[in-house]
């Protein structure tokens, strides 16, 4: 759960990057570029809790190291 | 202007860190509201006020609430928060801070190196920002408005429950009959068995 | 004459058709193709030899050059075939006793699975020897040489279930390698400092360019001699011959009596300006000779097994064929080698019978009183033991055999010594004949007569006995004949006459002949008693263990080679491989560390790659 928060945390944080390159060259590529980035947010967003959903349901907790099925 | 910057830069930088190293999810993810809030004041102090509306309608009024229905939906208790406490070992963050830290020295070393300039030296004016959108970068719209689709559409998929206990199984068992049976891995050249791992 | 290389052809192409459609065929079918080829073979024998000697070619030698097997700037050996007298001597004696030989396997071999295969194996055989007896450069009596030996391997391992015979088989062929490889590096070592591989060619240019007695000519001689030694079973390289015994009776008959083993003798003597060129190597053979005829001699006295017995029989005669030549009596030899052929093949199909007639009994010590039982054996069996021993002035063998022992004192290279060693050796042929005679023929029945064989069987018998009779009468004809190829025996050492040394040979043939009769048939606790005596079972053990090579080529290469096999059995070259592939798995097993399934475990390597790409864009 705290992955996910953290994980809008660093789309925000590239999103203002771009904002202030395109606020310094008074662009507005910048912007677009947050838009973007937030549309992709969105869906990344819905998908990821659906999936921590499913998980809470299969596993009944929330600890990702229970997702060690990949292993080997 | 620059003194709202900086107040609304360090409420940004703060409130993150509350989250961080909060125990309850619904508290963390409060500060991360007031984060994305303080992060949309420091889009209007720069002169992009179109984002700055954009961010809080979007990221902070719909994402994040979308966070705090998922929140409120598991119904966690006690136990998380325990969970949660046991998990902020210093063994756990030392290595991403450290990560963090060489981070910060190089975005440092960039900025350093970029040169100054004014800030706030003029707006880009939501008028501009839809004019380029729907010229040259009309095509990411129309990606974007896929992507949003395909979003939803998994979204859907994976949270229709109709089977789950043969789900549940799949998930779990690998040791049953129907399952593809597994073989051990020889080593090359023999038929010696490996060492098992 | 120009028939002369369907000879050669016959046999090797109905031995391709035998080994190809043999085992469709019926009896009767591979019956007439393997003895009608070496019949037919045998026939054009005659008329070329016919030919030859009512109008001989040019230098009494005849030349027919078939193909060029190999051309490569200055090596250009060709598939031809030379004729003179030795070699028409030999090809007839090879093909004649060959299809007396090829009658009786007919029966003998009629009810065993591998007929056809036999009869395939045979007639590869005589066309190898043929072959090399007919080349007239070095590469293609190599071919030949090395036919024989392949063939020699196939028929002594003929019934390859019992292993015991696979490895007698493999043993003569790792002997007769030894000598072959010397016989490869005299080769080598002729045509580098000669230039040329036909044998003429050869000797003219080995005589022209070579001093006598320079090292190039005696490294040369000595490293042929070593092929020789290796396939005529001489010292010390005689290990394989009794072994090979594990063979049918018929290829004991005529590879290892009549034929193959005599190629040595062959090599030597078609090579004798080479030989006479080497003083020290031509010493050599008449003493690897000399010794060899003692030791097989004494080791024939105290062998039980009746085919054994023939075996270190031959070698000893062999041995007399190498002190003639060692000594300069070249023709003697090649006399001997003609009443050995018939004497020492009818001895063979004569056990063969007697085998057979007893239900498979090879021990000497069991067999008795046959002379009633099985006349026709009997008889011939006795004509060839009289001409093999060398009984006076009646058998053949005499002739040939006092003509060597008195070529020994008074030949170029002669020595009294040799004398000497040739007259023990005529006590102990003596006896060991006898011995085997009276234990096998007199006394009482021991194992009782359960099959008496036909006439297929019992024909070549009785023409091979007349041969062996009538074989002294063409002694002078003969060695004028083989005068025209090879050097007459000088008379160089005085102090002996032919006479003299005849009467001192009969004398010991008699007295042989006596103590067999003694210890064999008139009291034979006397031999029982000499063997009990500790010194006697000693010597007696020893002697029946060939004097104790098998022991120490055992000790001394078989042992030690597989020592080192077994060391080796971990393959320390191999362990480059594996370890290539041990690695792989080493890195694998490393690299399955970071497959841990972990989310978190991913992102900080994303994490962790993100920085350290951003580093590298930044600070480079």
């Amino acid at each position: 759960m705290f992955m996910l928060m953290s994980l809008e945390v660093m789309l925000n944080a590239a999103g203002l990057a771009f904002v202030l390159a395109g606020a310094r060259w008074q662009q507005a590529d910048g912007q677009i570029a947050f838009l973007f980035i937030l549309a992709m947010a969105a869906a990344e967003v819905s998908i990821g809790l659906a999936l921590v959903l499913q998980l809470y349901h299969h596993f009944n907790s929330l600890d990702a190291d229970v997702l060690s099925g990949m292993k080997g | 202007m620059e003194v709202a910057f900086y107040i609304a830069a360090a409420v940004a930088i703060i409130s993150t860190i509350l989250m961080l190293t909060g125990l309850n999810v619904v508290h963390a993810l409060l500060y991360l509201i007031v984060s994305l809030l303080a992060i949309a004041v420091v889009f209007y102090a720069i002169g992009a006020p179109f984002v700055a509306a954009l961010e809080v309608i979007i990221y902070a009024g719909a994402i994040m609430v979308l966070f705090v229905f998922v929140v409120m939906m598991l119904n966690l208790g006690e136990h998380a928060i325990s969970m949660e406490k046991a998990w902020l070992t210093p063994g756990i963050w030392i290595g991403p801070t450290i990560l963090a830290g060489l981070l910060l020295v190089e975005v440092a070393y960039l900025v350093a190196r970029g040169g100054g300039a004014h800030m706030g030296a003029g707006i880009v004016a939501p008028k501009q920002v839809g004019i380029v959108l729907f010229g040259p970068y009309v095509i990411g719209v129309e990606l974007a408005s896929m992507l949003l689709l395909a979003g939803l559409v998994g979204a859907y998929h994976l949270g229709v429950r109709t089977t789950p206990r043969s789900e549940v199984r799949n998930a779990r068992d690998t040791h049953t009959r129907w399952a593809a049976p597994r073989r051990d891995p020889v080593l090359p050249g023999t038929d010696r068995p490996a060492r098992t791992p | 004459m120009e028939l002369l290389w369907l000879i050669v052809a016959i046999p090797m192409a109905s031995a391709l058709v035998l080994a190809a459609l043999g085992s469709r065929c019926s009896r009767r079918a591979v019956t007439a193709w393997g003895v009608g080829s070496i019949g037919v073979s045998a026939v054009i024998t005659l008329l070329v030899a016919a030919d030859f000697v009512i109008s001989p070619p040019a230098g009494h030698a005849y030349t027919e050059f078939l193909w060029t097997w190999i051309s490569v700037a200055d090596f250009q050996p060709r598939i031809g075939l030379y004729l003179d007298a030795l070699s028409l001597v030999m090809i007839l004696v090879v093909t004649f006793v060959g299809f007396w030989i090829h009658l009786y396997s007919a029966e003998f071999m009629m009810h065993d699975e591998g007929y056809s295969r036999f009869f395939a194996y045979m007639n590869l055989f005589v066309a190898s020897m043929l072959t090399l007896l007919l080349a007239d450069n070095l590469l293609l009596l190599y071919l030949g040489w090395e036919g024989v030996g392949l063939c020699s391997y196939l028929l002594i391992g003929f019934w390859y279930r019992d292993p015991a015979n696979g490895l007698a088989a493999r043993k003569a062929f790792i002997v007769t390698r030894v000598g072959d490889t010397a016989m490869l590096l005299g080769l080598f070592l002729l045509f580098t400092g000669l230039g040329t591989m036909q044998i003429q060619d050869l000797m003219h240019r080995a005589s022209e360019q070579w001093a006598v007695g320079s090292t190039l000519a005696v490294a040369a001689a000595l490293l042929l001699l070593g092929g020789a030694v290796g396939k005529s079973a001489q010292l010390p390289l005689q290990v394989w011959l009794p072994d090979a015994m594990a063979g049918p009776t018929p290829t004991s008959a005529l590879i290892h009596a009549a034929t193959m083993v005599t190629a040595g003798v062959y090599l030597v003597a078609r090579t004798h300006v080479l030989f006479t060129l080497a003083p020290p190597a031509q010493l050599t053979v008449a003493a690897v000779g000399s010794a060899t005829l003692l030791l097989a001699g004494c080791s024939a006295l105290t062998q039980h097994d009746i085919k054994r017995v023939l075996a270190y029989s031959t070698v000893s005669q062999i041995g007399y064929m190498f002190l003639a030549l060692g000594v300069g009596a070249w023709s003697a030899a090649i006399f001997h080698f003609v009443t050995h052929a018939f004497f020492k093949a009818l001895l063979f199909l004569g056990a063969g019978v007697i085998i057979e007639a007893l239900h498979d009994e090879h021990s000497i010590f069991r067999m008795g009183g046959l002379r009633k039982e099985l006349p026709v054996a009997f008889w011939t069996f006795l004509i060839a033991g009289c001409s093999l021993a060398g009984l006076p002035f009646i058998t053949a063998g005499f002739y040939s055999k006092d003509l060597i022992i008195w070529g020994a004192w008074s030949a170029e290279q002669g020595h009294p010594g040799f004398w000497i060693v040739g007259m023990i050796g005529v006590l102990l042929t003596s006896l060991y004949t006898f011995r085997l005679i009276f234990r096998v023929f007199f006394g009482p029945i021991l194992t009782p007569v359960s099959k008496r064989s036909g006439y297929a069987m019992t024909v070549p018998l009785v023409v091979l006995a007349i041969f062996a009779v009538v074989g002294g009468v063409v002694k002078e004809p003969l060695l004028a004949f083989v005068q025209s190829t090879l050097p007459a025996m000088v008379e160089a050492n005085a102090g002996m006459t032919e006479a003299f040394s005849e009467v001192v040979a009969a004398f010991a043939f008699l007295s042989g002949l006596y103590f067999a009769y003694l210890f064999h048939l008139q009291k034979r606790s006397l031999a029982e008693d000499a063997v009990a005596n500790p010194a006697g079972r000693g010597l007696h053990a020893w002697w029946y263990a060939d004097w104790g090579f098998d022991w120490l080529y055992d000790k001394v290469f078989v042992q030690p080679f597989l020592w080192v096999a077994r060391i080796n059995k971990n393959d320390f070259i191999d362990a480059f491989y594996t370890g290539i592939a041990r690695l792989t798995e080493v890195l694998y097993r490393a690299l399955q560390l970071t497959q841990t399934g972990l989310v978190r475990w991913y992102a900080a390597g994303i994490a962790l790659g993100s920085v350290l790409f951003l580093a590298m864009a930044v600070f480079s």
